[in-house]
């Protein structure tokens, strides 16, 4: 018999994806360590918005499957995915425009009284003790985001990098122990960038959330990642550490044009 | 001045409740469920015969009766979400239009069964109007006004403070994320049709209190909510609410005597106010005042 390891967070494998006739993923495997923070790079168009989509639920995958901590959710509607734990940001941040930045955290957390909501006319005194400690906890959230000045401000008023602030913390507020993220850093100025990496640093390493990163910005992806996979017209063609990634030719040569300073 | 409280002011407020009261039904449905629910009004038209069956058959006052209306309206809408809504979620706006369009029908011809075409009045004594300073009001017009300001009230407590209410806004804001985020949206459609149809039975009782029960009661001032709910910005309760007691004084004074003595509209023409409104919203700010949804 042998031992046999923890499956990982998440893992990918043979993932395709066609539209039309277009290929945008073509048998992708990749995985993702518990308690990792794992980088998913490549040039623009390469399929990681995509790959993210069909692992949270939101395309079916024309093969392949996905799994969560070795189960296979291969197909499961978002919903069922949020509610094992799973959250996703996107690529252009998704918020109730025109609810507070507040209640946006309010409303994605998981609901205790599954499919059915509190009747509103019953049992009033649970309802506010509820309530209480629902909006404490959401504001411990944007506390820990540096956002808690804007709670009260309508989740449209935000700039570009706090909205995308916002939903990591609806990520948060649910309960999710795995967090893909989609460029949380593009369009950000320097100094919230270096916040936003410290921030998902520290829920990283005191809540032991596990993190799929897709970014740009290879200085903050080895900043923060300890693994990295690159994704090129629908395929992984590199994986490693992010010194690895960066001097392998073939990456160099999916970037074409771009130039890195590799440290 | 006195006069054009007492019979335009007054009875347009009066007016204007009720429409406020239809229209926040019709714009959370529209927001919730994106689509115009033309049954609407044959279930304020169904609460209110209810509500009289109740008050005459159990001997008990009129706004007593409004729980027995609100204990028809709201199976009759859970009902008509299930049976029919619910089927067609997924299709096009203008086919659950058309399927609410055939519930009124029904809801209708149910009307005609049980009660006949007669208009029928609540049984309501003869009361002098009360008298403040030369502003004669009915009490029950007084009771009207501030039914339809507390309905609103709680209906503010519950979108704002409750889980429920949060649930529902997020859903009318963005329903394919709020589906995604784990919002129970089966359960906020469920309440959704609840609250309409207690606030549509409220207006369907205050309707036939201010005048009389008629089975096309409720579909006759359908028109006049949706340009109430259009005009506030279809999908926002406030502005529907708004917009309802713009819409209901606008119709009272529309038939003011401006031109010496000559109504400024004939009152036959009146509930061509809403029509216009409609019209004019549509043209000049289609998202209405406050900015809704389409
Ligand atoms: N729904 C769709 N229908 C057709 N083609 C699509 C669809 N979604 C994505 N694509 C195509 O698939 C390819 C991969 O897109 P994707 O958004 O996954 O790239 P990406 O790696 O996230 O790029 P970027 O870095 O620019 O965000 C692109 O060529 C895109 O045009
Ligand atoms: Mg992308």
């Amino acid at each position: 018999m042998t031992a046999r390891a923890d499956p990982p967070a998440l893992s990918v494998s043979g993932v395709t994806k066609r539209f039309g006739g277009f290929v945008a993923l073509d048998c992708v495997s990749l995985e993702v360590s518990e308690g990792s923070i794992t980088g998913l790079i490549g040039p623009n168009g390469a399929g990681k918005s995509t790959l993210f989509a069909i692992i949270a639920g939101f395309l079916p995958p024309d093969g392949g499957t996905i799994r969560l901590r070795g189960e296979d959710v291969t197909g499961e509607p978002p919903w069922r995915l949020h509610a094992r734990g799973l959250a996703r940001t996107f690529q252009i941040p998704r918020l109730f425009s025109r609810m507070t930045v507040l209640e946006n955290l309010m409303v994605a957390a998981p609901n205790q009284s599954g499919e059915r909501l509190p009747a509103p006319w019953l049992a009033r005194r649970q309802i506010r003790r509820e309530e209480e400690a629902l909006r404490a906890r959401a504001l411990g959230v944007l506390e820990r985001l540096n956002l808690a000045r804007h709670a009260e401000a309508p989740a449209s008023a935000l700039s570009g990098g706090q909205k995308k602030l916002v939903e990591l913390g609806r990520a948060l507020m649910s309960g999710a122990s795995v967090i893909l993220l989609d460029e949380p850093a593009a369009g950000v100025n320097r100094t919230l960038l270096r916040e936003i990496a410290e921030i998902i640093a520290a829920l990283n390493r005191e809540e032991g959330i596990t993190f799929l990163v897709i970014e740009h910005d290879l200085d903050l992806v080895a900043d923060l990642c300890t693994r990295v996979w690159c994704l090129a017209e629908g395929r992984v063609i590199a994986a490693g550490s992010i010194g690895e990634v960066r001097n392998d030719p073939q990456v160099a040569e999916a970037y074409l044009g771009m130039t890195f300073d590799v440290h | 001045m006195l006069a054009f409280v007492n019979f335009y002011l007054i009875p347009g407020l009066v007016l204007g409740a009720i429409y406020a009261l239809s229209a926040i039904g019709l714009s959370l449905i529209y927001g919730v469920m994106r689509f115009a629910h033309f049954a609407h009004g044959d279930l304020m038209a169904l609460g209110a015969y209810v509500a009289l069956a109740a008050s005459t058959g159990l001997g008990i006052s009129v706004w007593a009766s409004i729980p027995f209306a609100a204990a028809a309206t709201i199976p009759a809408a859970l009902v008509a979400d299930a049976l029919f809504y619910a089927r067609l979620r997924r299709s096009l706006p203008a086919v659950l239009l058309i399927s609410s369009f055939g519930v009124a029908l029904m809801l209708r011809a149910l009307i005609y069964l049980f009660f006949g075409p007669t208009p029928l009045t609540f049984p309501r004594p003869i009361v002098p109007p009360l008298v403040f300073e030369g502003v004669r009001i009915q009490a029950r017009h007084i009771w009207i006004i501030l039914g339809a300001a507390l309905c609103a009230f709680i209906l503010h407590l519950l979108l704002s403070r409750t889980r429920a209410g949060r649930a529902m806004r997020a859903m009318s804001d963005d329903p394919d994320l709020a589906r995604i985020s784990g919002v129970a949206t089966a359960a906020v459609i469920r309440l959704t049709w609840v609250i309409a149809a207690v606030l549509v039975a409220v207006a369907g009782v205050f309707l036939g209190l201010d005048t009389q029960l008629q089975p096309v009661m409720g579909f006759n001032v359908l028109l006049a909510s949706f340009a109430a709910a259009i005009l506030g910005g279809i999908g926002r309760p406030w502005g529907a609410a708004f917009g309802g007691v713009i819409l209901g004084l606008a119709e009272e004074c529309s038939t003011y005597p401006l031109r010496d003595g000559a109504p400024l509209l004939e009152p036959t023409y009146k509930s061509a106010v809403a029509f216009v409104v409609l019209i004019a919203t549509l043209l000049l700010r289609p998202q209405g005042l406050f900015r809704g949804m389409i």
